[in-house]
């Protein structure tokens, strides 16, 4: 699986000298493009910063108080038996609910286990890979006044399962168990 | 939803550290968390700009529209009931492209205008159409290229390779899209039998 770091490797430098090259080409100011662009990110990491703060401080409680180690006891020979870590848990729960709450566990994950880990890997694929299914269904829906989902819901669940599936099974088969 | 879970964390957390006596802890947790946090979106800021600002470009320069062309004739074949020159089809390309570059402050208002087309397709009633349901499966399951958020929260905390999840998100990402549509295309043939 050496090759595949190599393309993680490479991916982000060709596809940025792509877009570089693509606008030199196209003629569009790109420096002054890319600055105007850049203010929005300054605009979003301060806007996160709140949803951030809440979450992270809910669940450090959560875990500084030993109710997260509870939990995790609790519900580990299941995980186990299936070969994924009972840790992850949380993550998989909120994943389709908020995508601000995911992204405060998946940072708190990588945090006390370590990027590298196979937790950390396993939670930051799981993170990329699939989408808060109730915003976009309440955020969409709810904009152009749908009040029947008809099976919007089951299948967007359904699709997360699938992706979580295979996240856990990717990684795995890419860094290895455990 | 998220309200209900947020309560709860904090408030188990409070009673458990009544019972364990690790009261000292949970004090020290709260501000340690908010700590975290606010470092923590210090440290994407950097990403952030780097690749929003790359993204204008690639917009600017006309190459997003590019790739929507490209994908065009596949999403066709998801979408059978939207005409291949509908405004929603375009709609729809821009959302899913927005989505695979992490442009989700952008994908959002796209991918409500493409709501409203098809709303009209199915002649403006109030029940989700064929279409919707698809289109929603898709931008759950949507495909992320490059994970930028993820990459920053990794160089954060140092890892040895923030970028190796890169290929590994790129494919479990592609498996929850085709298992998307598949989903999708099950309940609509399970509908259709039922009439």
């Amino acid at each position: 699986m050496e090759f595949l770091s190599l393309i993680s490797l490479g991916f982000i430098p060709v596809l940025i000298g792509f877009i570089l090259l693509y606008g030199t080409i196209k003629q569009i100011p790109t420096y002054e493009s890319f600055v105007e662009g850049g203010k929005e990110g300054i605009k979003i990491a301060v806007s996160i910063i709140p949803f951030l703060v809440g979450m992270l401080v809910a669940i450090t409680v959560f875990r500084a108080s030993g109710a997260l180690e509870a939990l995790m006891n609790w519900i580990r020979p299941v995980m186990e038996a299936i070969g994924v870590p009972a840790e992850i848990i949380p993550l998989i729960i909120i994943r389709p609910i908020s995508g601000t709450a995911a992204l405060g566990m998946t940072s708190d994950l990588i945090a006390v286990y370590g990027p590298d880990s196979f937790i950390g890997r396993l939670a930051s694929v799981l993170q990329g890979s699939t989408d808060t299914t109730f915003y976009v269904l309440t955020v969409y829906f709810g904009a152009v006044g749908i009040k029947k989902m008809g099976d919007a819901l089951k299948v967007g669940l359904l699709a997360d399962v699938v992706g979580i599936i295979a996240a856990i099974v990717v990684v795995v088969l890419v860094f290895g168990a455990q | 939803m998220v309200n209900y879970i947020w309560v709860f964390m904090t408030i188990v957390g409070f009673v458990f550290a009544m019972i364990n006596g690790t009261m000292e802890e949970v004090n020290k947790a709260i501000f340690d968390g908010a700590k975290e946090a606010v470092t923590l979106c210090i440290g994407l800021i950097s990403i952030l700009v780097f690749w929003l600002g790359m993204m204008r470009i690639a917009q600017e320069s006309g190459l997003l529209d590019l790739l929507s062309k490209l994908f065009r004739p596949f999403v066709k074949r998801i979408f059978p009931e939207v005409p291949t020159n509908h405004p929603a089809m375009g709609y729809i390309l821009s959302n899913m492209i927005a989505n695979m570059f992490g442009l989700g402050n952008a994908a959002t208002p796209l991918g409500i205008k493409a709501m409203e087309e098809l709303k009209q397709l199915n002649g403006g009633k109030n029940s989700a159409s064929r279409s919707m349901v698809t289109f929603l499966a898709i931008n759950t399951a949507s495909i992320t290229i490059i994970p930028t958020t993820v990459i920053a929260i990794r160089m954060n905390y140092n890892s040895a390779s923030p970028t190796e999840i890169v290929v590994p998100t790129l494919i479990a990402t592609i498996i929850s899209m085709l298992g998307a549509v598949m989903i999708d295309r099950y309940f609509y043939n399970r509908r259709s039998r039922k009439g």
